[in-house]
């Protein structure tokens, strides 16, 4: 026993040892991401390209799960003060992370203190608006940024005798066309989304320019009370429930909605609405020629569509590091934000170019006129100038806010209260969650 | 009994013969409770930058709040039928088992298997055959013409939770069960035959009563498996939903605390949590220890 563990204290020591002659080599900077499968090989390719193209700075990218385990892991590490230098939080931390003030160290701050030309400007302004502070900071960094498409399958359009060029334009149209594809026997179902929470709810009231709480969305304050009991907001979650009743929808889980995409991959769904993030995905699981097209919105509502939101995720840099790791940390953020690794990384995920010069590339390249779709996120969140209900949302606990959605939402589709009680109750008990959060952070 | 009295002379020994036991209840339990009773009481931001004394607030709005109450009906009903279904099902086996000489050992061990296998994996078995969309249990049973939906139905759900939690609690009680019935005395058995007692007959008035010390020994355990246990099975197979029908009240616990990152309400519901465990420890030793003839 003695021996085993005087052993695993020798390893331990030795351990210590290579680690820290590594870092004499190279500032070792540690960055904790949630990107799995191919998007994390990709990171990987990107963060290895850095390391190679100089010798000072070493970064280690670390997958750490899902986005709510990669933050609250982050977040446990600080509170053990073990925390890494970068970690990659949903845009539904965001009012978290910026509450945090003395745990996060502010991009714009960091680039200031280490002495780099920052210019923020260079940044879509559509991506950019939703991470800054109110005096137009940049507090964390926009690495993935994503916003909801509509995928469906041209294959079965055609079958259909449907147009497969012309992607259903709004809610009418969808219902229409799912009601041909299912009665001529190309589907079973019209359509499935992934996200009812972020696409369904949160992008459906920003396409459609209605609000998801006062104070602009939480951008004002903390004082924020949700508003996403509003009629519109019911009647679009009361038609959910009866095209799904009808088979025209088909419910894909909560949080991100697991079974979504496999119901479209399988052609059991010939529409499917979720992240412009899934294309490579998408691409590489279906076997069937894919058109892309806008969200739909309701023909009879004025003002939509309007933009739609971002969702994704930004790198947040964590307080309690050397000014050294941190002087690297702002230099692989330059790398990551120059055009040619943004085009890159934007045209293989299908994740929004995050800077003016990186959409330009991919113009002069030709990818969008080869590859017809991939644009259509970007000019689905660049549609209208953004107003106070579509340029995003900041609100606190809103990861739980989020599970509260999905729970009423199954409540819904299940009968047991109807979309006006679900929405009310989701108000209620979401409401009650963000002033906990004003009094713990005030 | 003649009791001899052994006197040490070290006054210290005993301590310090004690001492490792006790650092490892203090550093492993008494430590970390006190950590959560204490933070049960604070409100704290998730960096744990800020927090402040707020008495019993975290309880009673956990007391107010409908979905935690709604949560303790769906442990209950959740705990007692897992307890019921596996120790049913077990119990069954148990006899068949006792009664094949010859394939006994073989019965047993594949019997034993579902228990080696990690609860989250045990998840993600019952999901994939009971998958909406690619399970194969769920394309049988929509065959017979049910709309199996546990995404959509809270019955189906909680059935879906059961059948997993109880799957691998199975091997568990069988072992016992085949244990008890192996020390009951084959001449009461056969005594009983000679009288004219059928095998049910056997098993209801013979059988079963003496059988009974283990039963609620299982009882417990298999309440406590199904309350504290669980969590890898509830988060592989429906993480709680839909709209909460199975989210029991150890998962909901890690929902606030570790999702939700609020950690006074989080660490309120441990306490509460911690509390019923004591209670049903106090139930085991008190009563059911004492009363039952083993």
């Amino acid at each position: 026993m003695l021996h085993a563990k005087l052993t695993a204290g020798l390893i331990g020591v030795a351990a210590l040892l290579t680690s820290t002659t590594a870092t004499l080599a190279a500032t070792e900077i540690t960055f904790w991401h949630a990107m799995g499968a191919e998007l994390g090989k990709k990171l990987e390719q990107i963060v290895d390209g850095y390391n190679k193209s100089q010798s000072t700075y070493h970064v280690t990218p670390v997958f750490k799960g899902t986005y709510p385990e990669a933050m609250n892991g982050a977040i446990a590490a600080f509170r053990a003060h073990q925390q890494p230098d970068i970690v990659q939080v949903f845009e539904v931390g965001t009012g978290t992370m910026m509450a945090a003030k003395g745990a996060v160290y502010p991009v714009y701050q960091l680039m200031k203190d280490t002495g780099n030309e920052w210019d923020p400007k260079q940044f879509l302004p559509a991506v950019v608006g939703y991470y800054t502070d109110t005096d137009g900071n940049m507090l964390s960094f926009p690495f993935n940024s994503s916003t909801p498409i509509l995928y469906y399958n041209k294959d079965e359009f055609q079958k259909a005798g449907l147009d497969p060029n012309t992607p259903p334009k709004t809610w009418e149209d969808l219902v229409n066309d799912s009601k041909k594809l299912m009665s001529s026997g190309a589907a079973k179902c019209g359509f499935t989304s992934g996200w009812i929470t972020w696409i369904q709810t949160e992008n459906f009231s920003a396409w459609h320019n209605v609000p998801i709480g006062t104070e602009q969305n939480g951008f004002g304050g903390l004082d924020a009370e949700l508003k996403l009991n509003g009629p519109l907001q019911v009647r679009h979650w009361d038609n959910l429930k009866k095209w799904s009743d009808a088979g025209i929808f088909e419910y894909g889980g909560p949080v991100g909605g697991d079974d979504a995409p496999p119901k479209f991959y399988s052609g059991e769904c010939a529409i499917y609405m979720n992240s412009s993030g899934s294309r490579a995905a998408v691409l590489q699981n279906s076997k069937f020629n894919v058109g892309f097209g806008f969200l739909p919105y309701y023909g009879d509502v004025k003002g939509a569509p309007q933009n739609t939101i971002i969702g994704g995720a930004t790198l947040w840099v964590l307080q309690g590091h050397t000014p050294e790791e941190y002087k690297g940390v702002a230099d692989f953020f330059k790398y990551l934000s120059t055009p040619a690794v943004q085009a890159d990384w934007h045209q293989f995920s299908g994740y929004l170019p995050i800077t003016q010069a990186a959409y330009d590339l991919g113009q002069q390249q030709g990818y969008y006129a080869k590859n017809p779709g991939s644009d259509v996120a970007i000019k689905e969140i660049t549609l209208n100038p953004p107003t106070e209900n579509s340029k995003g949302l900041r609100f606190g606990n809103y990861t739980q806010i989020r599970t509260i959605e999905d729970e009423e939402f199954q409540n819904l589709l299940s009968g047991k209260k109807t979309a006006q009680q679900a929405l009310d109750s989701v108000v209620q008990r979401g409401d009650d969650l963000l002033r906990q959060f004003q009094s713990a952070n005030q | 009994m003649q009791s001899k009295r052994t006197v040490f002379p070290h006054r210290v020994l005993p301590y310090l013969l004690l001492l490792p036991q006790m650092a490892i209840t203090v550093v492993f339990f008494l430590w970390p409770a006190g950590e959560t009773a204490w933070s049960s009481v604070l409100r704290e931001d998730p960096f744990g930058l800020k927090s402040s004394f707020v008495w019993f607030e975290n309880y009673v709005r956990l007391a107010r709040d409908p979905n935690y109450l709604g949560s303790f009906g769906t442990t209950a009903i959740f705990a007692a039928s897992t307890a019921v279904v596996s120790i049913g099902v077990a119990l069954i086996l148990a006899l068949a088992v006792d009664r094949t000489i010859r394939s006994a050992s073989i019965y047993t061990t594949l019997i034993v298997w579902p228990y080696a296998v990690a609860p989250a994996v045990a998840g993600v078995l019952w999901w994939f055959m009971f998958n909406p969309t690619i399970g194969i249990l769920t394309y049988l049973i929509r065959g017979t013409g049910y709309d199996w939906n546990h995404l959509l139905h809270s019955t189906d759900a909680m059935i879906l939770v059961v059948l997993a939690a109880s799957w691998k609690q199975v091997s568990y009680n069988f072992l016992f069960f085949v244990a008890g019935l192996q020390s009951i005395p084959m001449s009461l058995k056969e005594a009983a035959a000679i009288d004219g007692a059928g095998p049910l007959k056997r098993f209801w008035t013979i059988v079963f009563p003496l059988l009974s010390p283990t039963t609620f020994f299982l009882l417990v355990v298999n309440v406590v498996y199904a309350m504290f246990d669980t969590f890898g099975i509830i988060d592989a197979t429906t993480a709680g939903g839909p709209g909460g029908a199975t989210n029991i009240l150890v998962y909901k616990v890690y929902q606030d605390g570790f999702v939700g990152l609020n950690l006074g309400s989080s660490a309120a519901q441990s306490v509460i949590l911690m509390v019923i465990v004591i209670a049903l420890t106090v139930v085991q030793f008190r009563y059911i220890e004492r009363k039952v003839e083993y």
